[in-house]
């Protein structure tokens, strides 16, 4: 069931939240084991909450848009007295003693919380091979991975664990696992969601998001965690999100670019399955009464390689703190350095391990120019052809991923494979602007693909109504 | 001041100083959360996610801290700028996120100077923001980190926000650093900034030391020194350290750049670490903070709202007295100067101010008012009262306040009617015709001996009553006739 409806329901009195939160719990209990959605599973507190809101419901008090609908949370966003792991060993054990905003959100908003969802460690890859929990699985083939790094979340919203859930986006860690697992994922302007309580892996690229069966309930649920917080300094100072009322108003009239660098024979490594989709979501575009042409974003193809040195370089100095000396558990040793050397070394994986010594490399003295300095112009780069792009087109449109998901295995012994996952992603977190995952169809294989639709920084409103119409098309809709 | 050199060692040789000071901005809360700023209290209480560096939690910039490192620019004559935030990286327990959030390229403050009680003006580099850190104690081993059996680490201070003013190599020696701090203090005490308290480790200093022979231009290998605590120390360490950089370039070799902790109990530097030691910082731009961009209007009125400094408080202190600047430093260090000025408009005689101010009240002014000072030192130099008995009365009033007048009375210091002083004056001369001889007919020297032996006679003749002034004016008259 669609969340908007379950909130409809809720809210009226149609239905308990008690037995939505109930159904959900039935349907992890059947089939969690299967796919390993959830680090933890809060049912016993989620069932709490659905009788607070039941019993509020009784007593004639109107409540938020999300009034009982059942949301699983990456376990990567605070939440208080509530195990947030990141999927990491270095942080096995630890409480938050806060909430993320967008946890305090979600709840006043009437949403019920069902667990934690598992991750690569900190976020750090495009499988959730690379959880110390153990991998994530793909609800629609139990032998292929759910993409990454919120793999959980979008296994979790595919599998019926809940119709809401929220992940990160660093460099397409909602809209890949979104595309790969056949649900909407969204990444909002950076600045749009508020970033307190999400534990940093790359402070200037991570940004939260919804993901959802429906174009709608993300739309819904983005309007409910965005707007100003002033607990983060980078947060937009603009109030939430208004995309319902804007969001059947479809694409008359819109001029869409097709990005030829992530796009067809642009793109390296695209399967076909992926080309043909893309081609597809073109005649459709063009059906509903838009103009679709090809569009040049020449900067995006160093996006890959500047990504590569930002985010480990901002990621070794967030991941710095991780000693053993305040929280997480702790080893040992004789002295301070040893005992946080130890620490470390025993509590993140390879991985993490690799981008801590890029990123500790790449700004180092010397080698700061070279490398940081360097990728941050490619960045203005990137943002600059975006602009020139965005003067031709209202939104632009691409893969999300260029393969369907692919075999738990096939990628982990080769990191720059599983980085190619994200080269159409990544983009947009370089720039800051807002992108989502469509999903568009099957292919041969009979697994999803998803389409990306990007938009300038600030134009939610117009991504979401061409996503709409995307979706409308697609045979997916269950409105 | 212990001199641990004697001048030939230091003969040839000039010291060169920079200091770097590091002063807690007194503001309510942190520099970046809202947990308290204050100093003592239960360890780790004055904390919160921000200030202990919890996972997911996020800085916002304290804006009263701003705005107290923009005073701290505006009153050392900084240029105030746009700057940026960056992170300053490395590994220690005391550093919750593992890295400091400091300023690198653009400072907030940049180029200014500080003018010295002697005049002189000292470079100030620059004068950024940053977090302090938390503090730990070590157990066991004498509080030595190395024999320590165990730490123990308080975050109350972690977070607190920070000026980092970093001065020229422009000091040549203890006595120029300890002024220039002692200076920079009460710049910071006055405006406001900080309650400037060495003891309770408000302001820290970090003294970079080269030394290089006379006559050279070239600036020779530094040492910087941590861990000094007070005034003393930073005259003693600068002393300590000087020596034995010449004598390791005396015996021909040549100074490692090095970190060197200045340790009180054995007065002397030990090495911490080699510049090949030292740590790479890896400073790159704090993406959690966005640039600080303080509007003109803003910085206008942060200017407008700036007290009297030191420095101008010693300028208008010393034309309303006639006297070099230098000469007033000690009254504004003691916060005399507005007391002075009030005295002076009340028409007090203007040298007496200051020589009262200077030696007889260093305690404080207790209850003595402006105006009441200003007549005593009129009844002084009309030679109402004595040198002796003003001092006794300035006293009364600073202890009990009070009519000068009144007071003066009460303890029978009337003047002495010239005629009968005179009668005494002449007694006294005959009893003693030998030495009032050598009082006329001797030179300058022994007239000026004789001149101190009668006024002793008269003075405790007329118990201390007489005004020696008036005494030597009636012995001079006496021998010109």
């Amino acid at each position: 069931m669609k969340a908007t409806e379950i909130a409809e329901k809720v809210s009226s009195g149609e239905m308990s939240a008690r037995s939505v939160v109930e159904h959900h719990i039935e349907t992890i209990n059947k089939i969690e084991s299967d796919v390993n959605a959830f680090n933890l599973v809060t049912a016993e507190q989620a069932l709490i909450d659905a009788d607070e809101i039941d019993s509020k419901i009784a007593s004639g008090e109107t409540l938020g848009p999300l009034a009982g609908v059942p949301i699983s949370i990456k376990d990567n966003l605070c939440t208080r007295g509530v195990e947030t792991t990141c999927s990491s060993k270095i942080l096995e054990g630890w409480k938050p003693p806060y909430n993320a905003t967008v946890i305090e959100k979600l709840r006043e908003a009437g949403a019920v919380i069902m667990g934690k969802t598992n991750l690569d460690e900190f976020a750090m890859g495009s499988s959730t091979e690379n959880s110390a929990f153990g991998p994530t699985r793909n609800p629609h083939n139990l032998e292929l991975v759910p993409g990454g790094s919120s793999g959980g979340s979008a296994a979790a919203v595919a599998a019926g664990f809940s119709p809401l859930a929220l992940g990160s986006d660093t460099g397409g860690s909602i809209r890949q696992p979104a595309a790969l697992c056949g649900v909407v994922g969204v990444k909002p302007t950076y600045g749009r969601v508020s970033r307190y309580g999400l534990v940093a892996f790359a402070s200037s690229l991570d940004q939260v998001g919804p993901f959802a069966n429906t174009v709608s309930d993300a739309a819904l649920t983005l309007e409910v965690i965005s707007g100003h917080d002033p607990r983060d300094s980078t947060s937009i100072p603009e109030k939430p999100l208004e995309i319902l009322e804007v969001l059947n108003q479809g694409v008359d009239g819109m001029r869409i670019g097709v990005i030829e660098e992530l796009s067809g024979k642009g793109l390296e490594g695209i399967s076909p399955d992926v080309s043909s989709r893309v081609e597809e979501a073109v005649k459709v575009f063009s059906n509903a009464g838009a103009t679709v042409e090809s569009a040049s974003v020449p900067a995006s193809i160093y996006g890959l390689s500047a990504y590569y040195v930002i985010a480990p370089a901002e990621a070794s100095s967030n991941l710095a703190r991780y000693d053993g000396i305040r929280f997480g558990p702790r080893t040992e040793e004789a002295t301070t350095a040893e005992t946080m050397t130890a620490t470390r070394t025993k509590g993140f994986g390879d991985e993490v391990k690799r981008r801590i010594m890029l990123g500790t490399y790449a700004l180092s003295a010397g080698y700061y120019d070279a490398y940081y300095g360097k990728s941050q112009r490619v960045r203005t780069l990137i943002m600059n052809d975006f602009a020139k792009a965005y003067e031709k087109f209202d939104i632009l449109i691409s893969p999300t991923a260029p393969t369907t998901a692919f075999p738990l295995g096939d990628k982990t012994a080769d990191p720059m494979q599983m980085y190619l996952q994200d080269v159409c992603t990544i983009p947009s977190n370089l720039a800051g602007h807002p992108a989502m995952s469509v999903p568009f169809g099957f292919g041969e294989d009979g697994m999803p693909v998803g389409i990306q639709i990007l938009a300038p920084a600030m134009a939610e409103r117009e991504m979401f109504q061409a996503a709409k119409v995307l979706e409308s098309e697609s045979g997916k809709d269950i409105e | 001041m212990v001199k641990i050199l004697n001048s030939l060692d230091i003969k040839g040789w000039e010291t060169v100083i920079g200091l770097e000071v590091h002063a807690e901005l007194a503001t309510k809360t942190k520099m970046f959360s809202s947990a308290l700023n204050s100093f003592g209290g239960e360890p780790n209480s004055n904390t919160d996610p921000v200030s202990l560096g919890l996972p997911g939690s996020l800085p916002v910039l304290n804006e009263k801290a701003v705005e107290l490192a923009i005073r701290v620019g505006l009153a050392l004559n900084c240029q105030v700028q746009k700057s940026v935030f960056a992170r300053k990286n490395y590994f220690y327990p005391d550093m919750p996120k593992a890295y400091q959030i400091s300023q690198f390229d653009l400072p907030i403050n940049k180029e200014g100077w500080l003018e010295l009680p002697d005049g002189r003006r000292i470079g100030i580099e620059r004068a950024h923001l940053e977090e302090d850190t938390g503090k730990i104690t070590h157990i066991g081993g004498g509080g030595r980190i190395h024999e320590a059996s165990y730490s123990l680490i308080d975050y109350n201070r972690s977070g607190v926000p920070l000026i980092e003013i970093v001065g020229a190599p422009e000091l040549r020696g203890p006595d120029d650093a300890r002024d220039y701090v002692s200076e920079l203090r009460s710049i910071l005490v006055t405006i406001g900034a900080s309650d400037g308290k060495m003891e309770e480790g408000s302001l820290r200093v970090d003294c970079n030391v080269s030394v290089r022979r006379d006559g050279t231009e070239e600036l020779g290998t530094r040492c910087e020194i941590k861990n000094i605590n007070s005034l003393r120390s930073l005259g003693r360490a600068i002393e300590y350290e000087a020596k034995r950089q010449i004598e390791i370039i005396e015996s021909g070799q040549e100074i490692e750049q090095q970190t060197r902790h200045w340790d009180e109990a054995e007065g002397r530097t030990h090495k911490l670490r080699s510049k090949e030691e030292a740590f790479d910082y890896r400073y790159f731009p704090e993406p959690d903070l966005v640039p600080v961009e303080p509007s003109e209007e803003w910085i206008k009125e942060i200017a407008n709202s700036l007290p009297p400094l030191p420095r101008d408080r010693r300028h208008l202190l010393a034309e309303a007295i006639g006297v070099e600047p230098t000469e007033t430093s000690l009254i504004v260090e003691r916060d005399l100067d507005t007391f002075a000025l009030q005295a002076i408009s009340s028409n007090a005689d203007k040298n007496r101010v200051l020589v009262h101010l200077e030696n007889n009240l260093a305690d404080g002014i207790g209850k003595l008012t402006p105006e009441a000072f200003a007549s005593l030192t009129v009844m002084e130099t009309n030679g109402e009262l004595t040198a002796t008995q003003t001092k006794r009365v300035l006293a009364d009033l600073v202890e009990s306040g009070g009519d000068p007048q009144g007071i003066a009375k009460s303890h029978g210091f009337e003047s002495m009617d010239n005629s009968e002083l005179e009668e005494i004056v002449e007694r006294i001369i005959s009893e003693n015709s030998d030495d009032w001889l050598s009082y006329i007919n001797g030179d300058e020297t022994e007239r000026k001996k004789k001149s101190g032996f009668f006024v002793g006679l008269i003075m405790k003749e007329t118990s201390g009553q007489a005004d020696g002034k008036i005494v030597n004016q009636i012995l001079s008259a006496k021998a010109e006739n």
